[in-house]
Order: structure tokens, then sequence, then C-alpha cells
């Protein structure tokens, strides 16, 4: 969960650093397996039926126990997303119920939710999900994607920002749900954990959430833990990052008109300095 | 034009000093990063400003409305990713910027109240970087704050009043995210004013260049514009794409996943680590074993760069001419390099003696080495002048050149 890249450690390429770069830090968790996603590189986008399996995943799982807070109804509309109809959405957003109010006579109520309505957390407080669940506070899972990692080490980091790796999360995200082992002999699990061992310090508070064939998918797709885990991941990136579809499209534009603007720069550059650079008479000054 | 001109003669002062402003004719790409900080800092303004509309200075509401910004506001996510990537390209630019000004001896006289001005905006940047990394109340944002703001609990008597006052409470909370978010709004416009000084200062001055030795005729400059002006603009073009690769591509590369788990003063995470550019002097304050002198350190740290020019003994500018120098400071630049690499991991074992061999050297390089160079160190004989230099490189000189005759 911890990790720093260092642009400064960038330019460590120079090979004096070689003698700390050897010294990588001890890594208490496995390090994630590096899955394919869609979304990944220049031109990745998100998987429509991915991110619709996902959200399945999420809804009859994860949302026992998990808030995610910062999603509305809207959003499964919404482009770059799910791409769920907007009926579809409200039919979606109407088999909740959310709390409004208070009313007229100052009262809450319950009403079946809108598509402008996040989704409505499965406990009402953080209290009362610690005291059903163990003690422990299931993470909110809106930014989950984004606030989970691991570190790479040199020189791994500095390759990535060249590969464009930025999948960590995800992949973190996929390896705890298979990560679910027996414990080495000689690991005593404090009470009320399971062990994993992607997890750091791998007594996770989570039991086991997902085995294979417990969520029905329509389309064919297998139905086993990894699969699984790759689907919620791509849905919970989606969540973290719902423009990431917008933003690689205006990327690859920025940068075509910006490498097409700088090659022209250079060569109106390369004509104004070359009477300069060419020039047999220095003594013409060249000041106005 | 001339009726303004006769009561503020503003045009004319554009002209003198963006247009017809001599320029050394031999300066190289390391040059364009002044104009690449003013950029950056254009950059930095104008996408704050519009961040700052839709931004709440509360605690409850901070992360939230960070995230409604990368959520519904229309380019949000841009703006917030330009804003965030855009700090750390601010510092990559200013520490090619020092690094070059350290190379070619720009901080020696005549240019001594220039660099110097040039210390003190890169200290304004280190606390206008810090505080807006605070804004977004995420975990690293609320501990980065309560361990940089804890330094000054080791001021002796008065530290723990002053850590009072500046968390205006007894703990990081919502008067410090209030205050933090009203400076991170101000020093910007500070930076703003010191940079026409800088820039004043630059011309009064006027440039250094590779060789070090001053201009002595006008065939060794050429105007502004259109020379210095084409030049800057192709390099920040250049600069610029390196940008974009982080804003589209990477945009949470530099950050720590950290700040995007909620702030929660109960809960202190595993490894508390500052922004990448302030690692080398974050490995400095954690080298020192005692809290008050590892505080003095990392001021230190930043501080000595003003005493430069009276600590640099040389006659001669350039490293250029200057082997000894050359190969200390690439020294230097290779030892800041793995102070930051240091400053980003556990500080156990090794780690703690690399720390402390690299932070000696630093101080030492300031201290020792460039006093003493000055006064052993056999440099290389300079050209005479700037134009010589260009000739001896040997640039081809066609005849076929086109008539010269450029003159604005």
């Amino acid at each position: 969960m911890k990790r720093h890249h260092s642009l400064a450690a960038a330019f460590a390429l120079s090979g004096l650093l070689c003698c700390f770069g050897t010294a990588v830090s001890a890594q208490e968790a496995d390090a994630p397996p590096r899955q394919h996603w869609s979304f990944w590189g220049p031109f990745g986008i998100y998987d429509q039926g991915q991110l619709q399996r996902g959200f399945k995943i999420y809804r009859e799982v994860c949302s026992n126990c998990h808030s995610i807070k910062l999603l509305s109804f809207r959003n499964l509309a919404d482009p770059g997303g799910p791409g769920f109809t907007e009926a579809q959405a409200a039919a979606i957003a109407a088999s909740f119920q959310v709390t409004d109010g208070p009313n007229d006579e100052g009262q809450m109520f319950q009403r079946p939710g809108k598509l402008s309505d996040t989704f409505p957390p499965p406990f009402p407080n953080d209290q009362t999900a610690r005291t059903a669940l163990g003690g422990k506070l299931p993470p909110d899972m809106s930014t989950l994607a984004k606030a989970r990692s691991y570190e790479w080490g040199f020189p791994q980091f500095i390759i990535d920002a060249f590969t464009m790796y930025q999948e960590d999360g995800p992949d973190y995200i996929h390896a705890i749900l298979n990560g679910y082992t027996d414990p080495p002999a000689d690991f005593v699990l404090p009470p009320g954990g399971q062990y994993n061992k992607y997890f750091p310090g791998h007594a996770i508070g989570m039991p086991k959430p997902l085995s294979d064939g417990q969520v029905e998918y329509t389309d064919g797709t297998p139905t086993t833990v990894d699969q699984y885990g790759r689907d919620v991941a791509a849905f919970l990136m989606w969540a973290a990052e719902p423009t990431l579809n917008a933003r690689k499209r205006l990327g690859f534009q920025v940068m075509i008109f910006l490498i097409v603007f700088t090659g022209l720069l250079y060569f109106t550059k390369k004509r104004v300095w070359h009477a300069v650079l060419h020039d047999p008479d220095l003594d013409k000054p060249r000041v106005a | 034009m001339k009726w303004l001109e006769r009561r503020l003669p503003i045009a004319s002062l554009v002209n003198s000093s963006f247009v017809a402003y001599p320029t050394p004719r031999n300066l190289n790409y390391w040059w364009t990063f002044g104009a690449i900080l003013t950029f950056m800092l254009g950059v930095q303004i104008v996408t704050g400003v519009v961040l700052a509309m839709h931004y709440t200075p509360h605690v409850d509401f901070a992360f939230n409305s960070v995230e409604s910004i990368m959520r519904d506001v229309n380019y949000g996510w841009l703006l917030r990713y330009i804003h965030a990537n855009g700090a750390s390209f601010f510092f990559v630019a200013a520490y090619i910027h020092i690094a070059r000004g350290m190379y070619y001896g720009s901080y020696k006289e005549p240019r001594e109240v220039l660099w110097i001005l040039g210390v003190i905006l890169f200290m304004l940047m280190v606390a206008t970087g810090f505080m807006g990394y605070v804004l977004p109340w995420g975990q690293m944002s609320f501990w980065a704050a309560t361990v940089i703001t804890n330094l000054f609990s080791a001021i002796p008597v008065v530290g723990g009043s002053i850590v009072t006052w500046l968390w205006g409470g007894f703990a990081v909370g919502n008067p410090t995210l209030n205050r933090f978010y009203s400076l991170h709004y101000l020093l910007p416009f500070v930076i703003v004013g010191v940079v026409m000084l800088h820039i004043w200062a630059l011309h009064v001055a006027g440039q250094n260049n590779p060789t070090g030795v001053e201009p002595k005729t006008e065939k060794d400059m050429v105007a502004f514009t259109p020379y210095a002006t084409i030049k800057d603009v192709f390099f920040t073009g250049v600069f610029s794409i390196l940008f974009a690769w982080f804003i589209f591509y990477i945009p949470n590369y530099l950050g720590h996943s950290d700040n995007y788990v909620p702030a929660n003063p109960g809960q202190t995470p595993t490894h508390i680590v500052p922004e990448w550019y302030y690692l080398p002097f974050y490995a400095i304050l954690r080298a020192i074993p005692s809290k008050l002198l590892g505080v003095t350190a990392l001021a230190a740290s930043i501080i000595v760069l003003a005493f430069m020019p009276w600590l640099d003994t040389s006659p001669v500018r350039s490293a250029n001419y200057r082997p000894l120098y050359r190969q200390f400071l690439f020294i230097f630049f290779a030892a800041v390099i793995g102070l930051g690499y240091l400053g980003s991991q556990e500080p156990t074992g090794g780690y703690v003696i690399a720390a402390r061999i690299l932070t000696i050297y630093y101080f030492a390089f300031f201290f020792v080495i460039l006093p003493l160079l000055g006064l052993f160190e056999k440099t290389k004989p300079l050209p005479n002048s700037i134009s010589e230099s260009v000739l001896q490189k040997g640039v081809p000189v066609g005849a076929s050149a086109p008539p010269a005759g450029v003159h604005d």
C-alpha cells in the first residue's frame, strides 16, 4: 500500500546509484500479478461488458458490506461507463430504498431511489458497520482502485513511467480476491483474520468474498474467481476514475497537436537561427 | 500609441525588455527553463483559480469537493490533473534551472541579487507546493501537514507555541486547512511579484552564457526576439509533450495512492512520505538523529544556496573551464538524487548511513569544496569573447549563407 515514485530517481539512470538500487526494501506482501486491462495504455478504454459484470458482482456481493458513496445511479448511464440506458439506470435506482426527508411532518422516510441519488450505504453509519462486522470497517469503494498500490521499487518504477503502468490498484484488488490461501505453518493468524498472501501483513479482516460460480453471468464469460476479480476490479477502476475514456481521447488529440506544433516550431527556430549560425560575417551585430 | 507612450511608456518597456533586449548568441537549451518556469507559473495560476471556484476548504467537504471536481465538473479532471502534475513539472523545471545556474556559475558577480531572488522564489515554491498538497485532505495531505508543521516544535522554548499558532488549534484541523488554502492562493501572486524582480535583476546584470565570459561587443549578441523567443517557445513545446504524457496517460504516477483515502486523524499511514520534489530535503532531515539539528540542517540545505556567490572563490564562472568543479558538481547532483531516493525509503539500517554520507557531502560541497577549489583549481584558458568561442567550435561558415540583415 506504500509506493513512492520519485522523478528525481528517474535521473538515477546515470548509474551512480547502482549501490542503492540493489537494496530493495523488504516487502511484506507478495507482488500482485499484473493483469491485462482493457483500459491500459494510450488508447485503452473501459470494456462495457466487463463494467456491467463488475457492477453485478458489486451489487450482489461487495455492496453487502462496502459503501460506494461517491457514485450516483445516473453515472451508470454516463458515457464512458457501463453503458446502461437511462431507463435501465432508473430501474436499478428504483430497486434501492433510500432515506429522504425530513418531510412536512418532520419525519425521515424511505423511498425508491432516483437517478440523482448516490448509492445508499449498507450500514447507516461506520459504528453500525464495525459492530456488525467484528470491529473492522470495510473501506468505501468510491476511490478504492486509486487508493491501493504496490511499491515496485527501483528500477521497475522508472520503466512503469514509460510503459504507462497505472493499474496497480486494479491488480491489487484482483490479487486480494485471489490471494486467500492456507497460512504457512509458522504463521500465527490473529483472531478474526484470514490469511491473504497479497495483503500487507497477510491478516485480512474480510472473509473470502467470492467463490467459483457464485455470481451468474449471462454472456458466457467464465464464472471463476479469477474472472470475477478482474471484472469487479475494472468496475471499481471506473468508479474511481469515471472520466478515463474522455481523458484518453483528449490526450491523443492534445499529443498530436503538441507534436505537430512543436515540430513546426523546431523548423521555424532552425530557419530563424540559420543566418546566425551560418553567417561568415560575425562583425555584423544582430541587436536592433 | 504616442499618446499612451508619453503618459505610460509600457510599449517601449516591453520592446526593450522582450524584443530588442540583447541576449548572448551562444545560449543553449538549458537557458530556456526560465521561460518554461514562467509558462508553468501561468498554467498553475489559471488552473488553480478555476479549481478554487469548485473547491470547498472544510475538513468535512474538501475531499469530496475534489472528487466532485474529478467527476461532475466539466473538464474538472483535466484541470485537477494539470494542476497536480503541474506542481511536479514546475519543480522539474526549477531544479533544472537551478542546476544550470550552478553549472555555469550564474550566481557569481554581478548576478548575486538575481541568484538570491531565485533562492527566495524556490522557498516560496516549496511553501506553496506543500500547502497545495494539503488541500485535497487525503491521508497523505493530513499526515504530511502534521509531520511538517511539527518540525517547528523543535525550536527551543517557543516551538510548541509556534506549532499551536500555525495550526490554529491543538491539532491539524479545520483552521489549519483554511489558512493553508488562503496562503496557497496568496503565495503564487507573491511569486509573480518576485519573478518580476528576478527578471528586472536579470535585465540589469544581463544574462550569463555557457562560456561565462561577459559579452564584449554587439557581435556577441542577438536580439531577444526572434532568436531567444523562438527557442524558448520551441522548447516549452518539447516540455509540454512530456507534461501531457503525465497528465493524460499516467496522471497519478507522481502522486501517492494514500491520498485517495480521506484524511483520518485516528489512523497513521504505515509510511509517511512527502511529494517527490521534497525528498532530498526530507532525507537530510531524517539523516540527523537530533530533531533540532535535523530541522536546522533542512533549513540550512536550502538557505546555503543563497550564499553560493561568496562560498565560491573561483573567478571563473562556467564549469566548462573548471574541470575539478565540474566533477564535484556532478557528484553533488548525484548526491541530491541519491538523497531523493533515500527520502522515499524507510529510514532503517544502511539507508540511514547512506543518507548521512550524502548529507555530509551535500554540506561539504558548499562549505569545503567550493571555497577551496577557487584557490587550488587549475582552470582551462577562457575564450576571449563569446563570438570567438562560437567560431572555435567549428561551426560551418558557408559562403552561401543568406545576407545578414536581421534587424528589428
